[in-house]
């Protein structure tokens, strides 16, 4: 990991519309560092977003698509996004619905760059 | 699946649906197995629980050296395996479980639907029955009635 994780997550939840950012173990699903709102547990959000991040993993690259870069998971209310920081980590976002996806994905790929 | 009580099932089926586990044993603080999943001989399963409660002695007297109020679980990773050991209290007295999971999940995973399992054991747990008097001529039938509730014969 090559800068301060909390401060790259920072960026990302400044972003509008950003409920929380986390840095994740990608084999593990466990939270590293997180800069979450009050009260929203990360916790499970992490182990479901890497379980899904590595399935499709393996969905993209069963289909030689290699791996995703961008993960955008659309809910009722918000949308769960994952960028993968090299093979061992995972930048994870909470979005609300009215969220800025555009910027969330620029600075979660800065993350990732940063932290990888 | 085996469990002895039946209450315990409900919550242990969704547990091993959701976290995909390969193997999962509850038991008391003193090793005294209650459910278990994914073992096919009863000797490993006796094995297994006195091991498992063992460690869970051990860590929690190393937590009690270290002035630590204890540890909620221990995880040991290998490479084509993992451990997950935790201790939680239930209406029943302090319980442990141990899952042992493959690559096909993830720790996070087993101990996110594994704290939902001990949520729904607490409340499924239903109101203690008088314990009735277990007499020598009935030892030897209610101990083979546990040992068929566990491994099915």
């Amino acid at each position: 990991m090559s800068d301060d994780p909390r401060e790259a997550l920072e960026r990302v939840a400044r972003v509008r519309g950003i409920r929380g950012a986390m840095l994740v173990s990608a084999a593990d699903g466990l939270v590293l560092a997180d800069v979450l709102i009050e009260g929203l547990d990360g916790r499970p959000v992490a182990a479901l977003a890497a379980s899904l991040a590595s399935r499709l993993q393996r969905a993209t690259g069963g289909a030689g698509l290699r791996s995703p870069v961008f993960l955008q998971l659309r809910a009722e209310r918000g949308a769960l996004l994952a960028v993968p920081a090299g093979v061992e980590l995972l930048v994870v976002a909470i979005a609300d619905s009215d969220a800025n996806v555009g910027l969330a994905r620029i600075e979660m790929r800065d993350a990732a760059e940063r932290l990888a | 699946m085996r469990a002895i009580e039946p209450w315990v099932e409900g919550p242990l089926l969704t547990f091993l649906d959701e976290s995909a586990a390969r193997i999962t044993l509850l038991m008391t603080a003193s090793g005294q197995v209650v459910a278990q999943h994914g073992f096919l001989r009863s000797l490993d399963v006796m094995a297994a629980a006195a091991l498992g409660a063992g460690i869970m002695a051990s860590t929690e007297a190393l937590a009690r050296l270290m002035s630590s109020t204890g540890f909620d679980a221990l995880v040991q990773q290998g490479s084509r395996q993992g451990m997950f050991l935790a201790g939680f209290d239930t209406p029943r007295g302090r319980w442990v479980g141990l899952v042992v999971y493959g690559p096909e999940t993830s720790v996070g995973i087993v101990q996110l639907f594994f704290e939902r399992m001990v949520t729904a054991l607490v409340s499924a747990t239903p109101e203690r029955q008088p314990p009735s008097t277990v007499l020598a001529d009935n030892f030897e039938h209610e101990l083979n009635a546990s040992l068929r509730a566990l491994f099915g014969r």
